[in-house]
């Protein structure tokens, strides 16, 4: 009997071939939404992460509440042994300081006279130590537009549209104008080994890396950062567990009366980014709702329409005494292999765009020209381990639930009309 | 020959309410048929044909009264029961073939014994000497939609009788035929009914099919108006 349904499916397109071509359709819809989603999501936690606010973020007290305008005079002092505290007290974290720094960016002509000026954003970093963890997560090695990476004190990376800006070349002599950590003026000379692309327009308008100790020199920060950033070792922001980690150190290390006394702050606990991350997800979970519920529906529909379709066949299957139990399962097991069926077709293909979005992106550049917020410039997509099974919930159980409902049809239909139905 | 008897049906009576009146299809009919009959119901529209063939293949209930087939009260089966009833002991044909469009000749006829779960080498022998019955043994690897009307209907038939069932229900069986086919399909369910025994009942207007019956019961109001038993049949066209 099997084999005599499974022969009805093959031969009649519109009992396999429409239906299973429905359920892939919605199935792939479903699987790239949600890769899609959760890669947007992603890819915003993580541009923030690495170039802002780390997993978890110390500052002082102080800094903390005005880090919006990068006050030097109120960053960490110390910062050797309070990283080699938090190193041995948080094994399972990354620990790395950074300095934050505003200034004004001067391009000599050859006589030593002011060319070009800009307004440049500084991020000093561990950019001289190979071992630093800081090439991983600013990718500094693939955003090197022209020139090469610092190899020498003094030298520093500058964003390739500020270069253009500027009409700075890789060699160049740079002149940093700031000022220190105690307020003095503070006059500096670089040398730009290379210029860089990280793909972040906030960042790519005018930013300048230069190695820590360089600036910590420059600025008269010695053993001072703006911010120490912790991150966890799979490189992925666990809420709750930052959450947490942020309230034991706060609990054991900061002091509400001391300004200057160290305080960590969760990447969620930043920049408003709970309520973004609040949004974003609840917006992912309303669309794959949405989307899942539609889809629903729509595969519902298709096993409705299918089954009143058969209206005649089921007549004939009834009349040569088929018991309508026998019939009902058999609908459903028709449903169910189709479900299979264009889920697993639905779900490789929704997984195949997903890969090739994972990998290759969408460049958005030209929708952040004039944005401050920390996007990257190519959003990905991201395959999760859910994406391999949740398009199996629309496309099995609607196509299942259609069938069923459809099929009611069955146990309500008067035998005693079959003749009359037979003869139409 | 009480042992004989297949069907009867003892003051049937079948209502249906139409709105605030009671529509009365059948009143009191009393029915015997014998094994190996070959008789037709006969009678305007609306005059109970169908509904007595519905009681009869177990398709329907009567309101008061009775109707025994095969030994089984109608009225007291199960729906699960009525369908093992009419997949053992009864084959139907409907004036509109209602063949299985996306199954071969040999698979519609296949499929009553897939339901009576008959093992696969009987099922091929079964089918084949249905086909060769309805003289369609060469076309059973065709579709339906590749017949003509009157080799779609000889399909029907074989699909009928492939489970050998006791009884055959025909309802219209020729009114979608012309004349030629419609002689060539009660010449080959004839032979049948001769050759195998199985009683066939038909509802009919058409002269083409009465003319081969032996019993011809006439229905006027849901009453047996007249109940003849046809001693030689007419010469035939």
């Amino acid at each position: 009997m099997i084999k005599f349904l499974i022969k009805g499916l093959l031969r009649d397109r519109s009992k396999s071939l429409f239906p299973v071509l429905t359920v892939t359709a919605g199935v792939t819809l479903v699987v790239f939404a949600i890769c899609w989603v959760g890669g947007v999501q992603t890819n915003m936690m993580s541009a923030s992460a690495h170039f802002r606010t780390g997993h978890v973020k110390i500052m002082t007290r102080a800094y903390a509440e005005q880090s919006d305008l990068l006050p030097v005079d109120l960053a960490l002092v110390g910062t050797d042994s309070l990283l080699g505290h938090l190193k041995a007290s948080y094994p399972g974290m990354i620990w790395t300081q950074r300095i934050l720094f505003a200034g004004l960016l001067d391009v000599p002509d050859e006589s030593g006279e002011t060319r070009e000026q800009g307004t440049v954003a500084g991020i000093a970093i561990s950019v001289l130590d190979p071992g630093s963890p800081e090439h991983k997560f600013l990718e500094m090695e693939k955003s090197i537009v022209r020139g090469r990476m610092p190899q020498k004190s003094y030298d520093c990376l500058i964003s390739e549209t500020f270069a253009q800006k500027l009409k700075v070349n890789p060699g160049d002599e740079v002149t940093l104008i700031g000022s220190t950590m105690f307020g003095a003026m503070s006059m500096t000379n670089f040398t730009v080994a290379g210029t860089v692309r990280f793909g972040i327009s906030a960042l790519d308008r005018g930013a300048l890396i230069a190695d820590i100790t360089d600036v910590q020199t420059a600025l008269d920060m010695d053993n001072g950062a703006s911010e120490i950033l912790g991150f966890f070792t799979d490189d992925i922001y666990h809420r709750e567990k930052a959450v947490d980690l942020a309230e034991q150190f706060n609990i054991k290390n900061t002091d509400p009366d001391g300004e200057f006394s160290p305080v960590m702050l969760a990447l969620e606990q930043q920049e408003g980014l709970a309520g973004m991350l609040d949004m974003v997800g609840m917006m992912s979970s309303v669309i794959i709702t949405i989307f899942i519920v539609v889809m629903s529906i729509v595969l519902w529909n298709a096993g409705l329409m299918g089954n009143i379709r058969r209206y005649g066949e089921i007549g004939v299957r009834l009349a040569m005494g088929e018991a309508k139990g026998h019939l009902y399962r058999s609908l459903l097991l028709e449903a169910f292999a189709i479900g299979i069926f264009g889920s697993l077709i639905g779900t490789v293909l929704g997984l195949i765009v997903s890969f090739y979005l994972q990998y290759h992106g969408i460049d958005i550049t030209s929708f952040l020209k004039d944005s401050t917020i920390m996007l990257p410039d190519v959003m990905r997509a991201r395959v999760t381990s859910s994406a391999y099974f949740i398009g199996f919930l629309p496309g099995v159980c609607a196509t299942f639930l259609g069938a069923a409902i459809s099929g009611i049809g069955v146990y309500k239909r008067q035998t005693s009309q079959l003749f009359k139905e037979l003869e139409v | 020959m009480e042992n004989d008897i297949l069907i009867q049906t003892k003051d049937l009576v079948k209502i249906y309410p139409m709105g605030s009146q009671d529509l009365v299809a059948l009143e009191k009919v009393n029915l015997t048929f014998k094994k190996g009959e070959f008789a037709a119901l006969v009678g305007p529209s609306g005059s109970g044909k169908t509904t007595l063939l519905n009681i009869i293949g177990s398709l329907d209930t009567p309101t008061r009264g009775s109707a025994i087939v095969m030994g089984l009260e109608v009225e007291k089966l199960s729906h699960k029961k009525s369908a093992e009833l009419r997949n053992k002991h009864i084959g139907f044909i409907f004036q509109t073939f209602n063949l299985l469009p996306v199954y071969t000749v040999y698979e519609n006829v296949e499929f009553p014994l897939l339901l009576s779960d008959v093992p696969a080498s009987e099922r091929k022998q079964r089918v084949m000497q249905a086909l060769e019955w309805v003289k369609l043994a060469d076309r059973h690897r065709s579709k339906p939609n590749q017949l003509s009307g009157g080799q779609s209907q000889r399909v029907a038939v074989a699909r009928a009788i492939v489970k050998m069932p006791s009884i055959v229900l025909a309802d219209e069986p020729t009114a979608n035929l012309d004349a030629e086919n419609s002689h060539n399909v009660m010449q080959i369910m004839e032979g049948l009914n001769k050759e195998l025994g199985m009683t066939f009942i038909f509802s009919t207007h058409d002269e083409k099919v009465v003319q081969y019956m032996r019993r011809i019961i006439s229905l006027d109001d849901g009453r047996v108006a007249k109940d003849e038993f046809v001693k030689s049949v007419k010469k035939r066209v």
